[in-house]
């Protein structure tokens, strides 16, 4: 899966969602063995090319995931590489313990992706909004958790999936258009996370949706001459431990940003990385704070938890004056 | 005596020494308890399916033209691991190391696809998926195996039982069978007075199943409904009514037998039932 600008381009136009059905096209050659599920999803999975184009590959399993999950899984048992994808409340919570028996137990191995996970359903209420399945996904051991940052990335991730030892949640956030981070190659891999740029101050170490956001406030932070590196924590599990311990051993504030639930989630994961470091930097966790707010635009949501490059920028800030 | 009357003959002694074998295990579990009734329910069934139903290659429990199976009510374990050691692909001291540390052989099967054990099962509701996974993935590769679920009543209260019930005959799943262990009784008490299942050959039919009705202890009606190929584009359902327990009379259709611990007195009169061959 090799990335230029246009083609960063033009996924980033149409969305993770698109762009992760529309990457399972792509590679539908290249893998004889590959299986589509969809739950009555295939056009929010952008799977509509791939459900008439490869009939043979894709099977409809219908509104009815604990179902879907343990075909998966049979299939899988069978040697199948196989791609199950529904909006990601219902991919993670509807059949967790279909998750945790069949992929995390006896560990078939199954490619699963929340699509329009996060707040960007929003208007919708939360039924459809998912903050909790990093928290669940990650306790669910022989799991391995991805939360690309954009489109480009969310292409790099399905094919890595695909080719990984064991099962994947994929965490699609963001909207469509989805703002690009990566214009040209780079190198994914799964449980290395990318540096994206270096200060010695703050170190914002961010996942998903949230790395975009985070770019942009350490411009807003340089601006008041606070130097910020941007961590982009594509992979929640395994996470990156070591990074997350240079980052705390060399910064004077670390702050998590994460489109999910403060409990749990990457904030989670950071503060167990660190948590016997003799001298750490503290740890601010930033996310949605234990709570559901009322729906809303992707933006005002976002906005109401402080999730926006301004309120990321501002509360690092303040966060770093008071130290 | 004809092929046919041989088959079930062997098949019947099949059973009464997984019923011996059974016995052992659940001394052997000793104060760990065992869920004695649901095994002894399904285990004609499990026999016929082990014995002569099933393509199976005693040299290889991993062959890949086998047949899959799939206990879905992992508590009947013990009509699982006895029909393995019938098979030989479990040996008598493996039988005997049942819910010991460090066993293999757990109160719910945990899979080991080298011992024959397929699936870990347990959590109730999910084989079927499973078996239509495995089904679906037979025909999309062209193999010839065929795929048998066991599920039992009480499991029948879970939705994705259903979830999978509906979807299995639009997916022309011809190489799947399911058996429904209609033993009447879950953990705590009969089906109607927990949750009653009513028809379940008619839910079976009406989600679009080929449905078959039987005794699950009749091991000519078991073989006869169980062994033809079938090439129509539709799975089948078998209904088995069954006793829970069944076999002794001290525990047949006696629910307090769903888990209990088997003592030394009643294994004597037990191994006394077998010998005198005075199944209750």
């Amino acid at each position: 899966m090799i990335l230029d600008k246009r083609k960063a381009v033009g996924l980033s136009r149409i969305g993770s969602r698109a762009a992760y059905g529309m990457t399972l096209f792509e590679l539908a050659e290249q893998y004889d063995d590959l299986m589509v599920l969809a739950a009555d999803t295939s056009t929010s999975a952008g799977l509509d090319r791939f459900r008439k184009t490869y009939p043979e590959k894709y099977l409809e399993t219908g509104i009815a995931e604990q179902n879907a999950l343990g075909i998966a899984a049979g299939l899988a048992s069978e040697g199948m590489r196989v791609a199950l994808s529904t909006f990601a409340p219902f991919q993670t919570m509807r059949c967790c313990e279909q998750i945790k028996v069949n992929l995390g137990y006896m560990q078939h191995k199954v490619l699963f992706t929340g699509l329009a996970s996060g707040v960007v359903l929003g208007t919708l209420g939360y039924t459809h909004c998912c903050i909790e399945d990093l928290a669940l996904m990650r306790a669910i051991p022989n799991i391995t958790v991805l939360s690309p940052a954009d489109c480009g990335e969310t292409a790099k991730a399905v094919k890595a999936a695909l080719d990984h030892h064991e099962s994947v949640y994929l965490r699609l956030t963001g909207g469509a258009p989805n703002p690009p981070l990566y214009t040209e190659d780079y190198d994914f891999e799964i449980g290395k996370s990318v540096t994206l740029r270096e200060g010695k101050d703050v170190a914002l170490i961010a996942t998903g949706s949230m790395v975009h956001a985070s770019l942009t406030a350490a411009e807003l932070l340089a601006e008041s001459g606070i130097e910020a590196s941007v961590i982009n924590m594509h992979t929640i599990k395994p996470l990156d431990a070591e990074a997350v311990r240079q980052a705390a051993a060399t910064h004077t504030l670390i702050v998590s940003v994460e489109e999910h639930t403060v409990l749990g989630g990457l904030g989670s994961a950071v503060a167990e990385a660190k948590a016997m470091m003799r001298q750490a930097a503290p740890h601010l966790i930033l996310g949605i704070t234990d709570s559901y707010a009322k729906a809303g635009d992707y933006a005002d949501i976002l906005d109401h938890y402080g999730l926006t490059a301004e309120k990321i920028a501002l509360k690092a800030t303040d966060t770093l004056a008071a130290l | 005596m004809d092929t046919r009357t041989e088959t079930i003959e062997a098949l019947e002694a099949m059973a009464a020494r997984m019923r011996r074998s059974l016995l052992d295990m659940a001394l052997a579990a000793g104060a760990h308890s065992s869920h004695f009734g649901g095994g002894l329910s399904v285990i004609d069934i499990t026999a016929t399916l082990f014995g002569a139903v099933m393509q199976i290659n005693k040299a290889d429990p991993q062959c890949p033209d086998r047949d899959r199976f799939i206990l879905s009510k992992g508590h009947g374990c013990l009509g699982y691991y006895t029909a393995l050691h019938e098979v030989g692909f479990l040996s008598r001291d493996e039988l005997l190391s049942f819910e010991k540390t460090d066993s293999f052989l757990y109160g719910h099967p945990v899979m080991k696809r080298d011992k024959g054990i397929e699936f870990s099962s347990g959590s109730l509701g999910m084989g079927l998926s499973l078996g239509i996974g495995t089904s679906v993935a037979g025909k999309r590769q062209g193999k010839d195996y065929r795929t048998f679920v066991i599920i039992g009543d009480g499991e029948s209260n879970e939705g994705s039982v259903w979830e999978a019930a509906m979807a299995a005959p639009n997916m022309g799943l011809d190489n799947l069978t399911v058996i429904l262990d209609r033993n009447k009784h879950q953990q705590t008490g009969s089906n109607e007075d927990i949750m009653p299942l009513h028809d379940a050959a008619a839910k079976f039919r009406a989600f679009g199943w080929d449905v078959a009705e039987i005794d699950g202890h009749d091991i000519g009606a078991l073989f006869d409904t169980l062994s033809p190929r079938r090439e129509n584009g539709t799975p089948l359902a078998v209904v088995a009514h069954t006793l829970k327990g069944k076999g002794f009379s001290f525990s047949e259709d006696d629910n307090s037998w769903h888990h209990k611990v088997l003592t030394q007195k009643q294994y004597d009169a037990a191994l006394e039932e077998l010998a005198g061959g005075t199944q209750a």
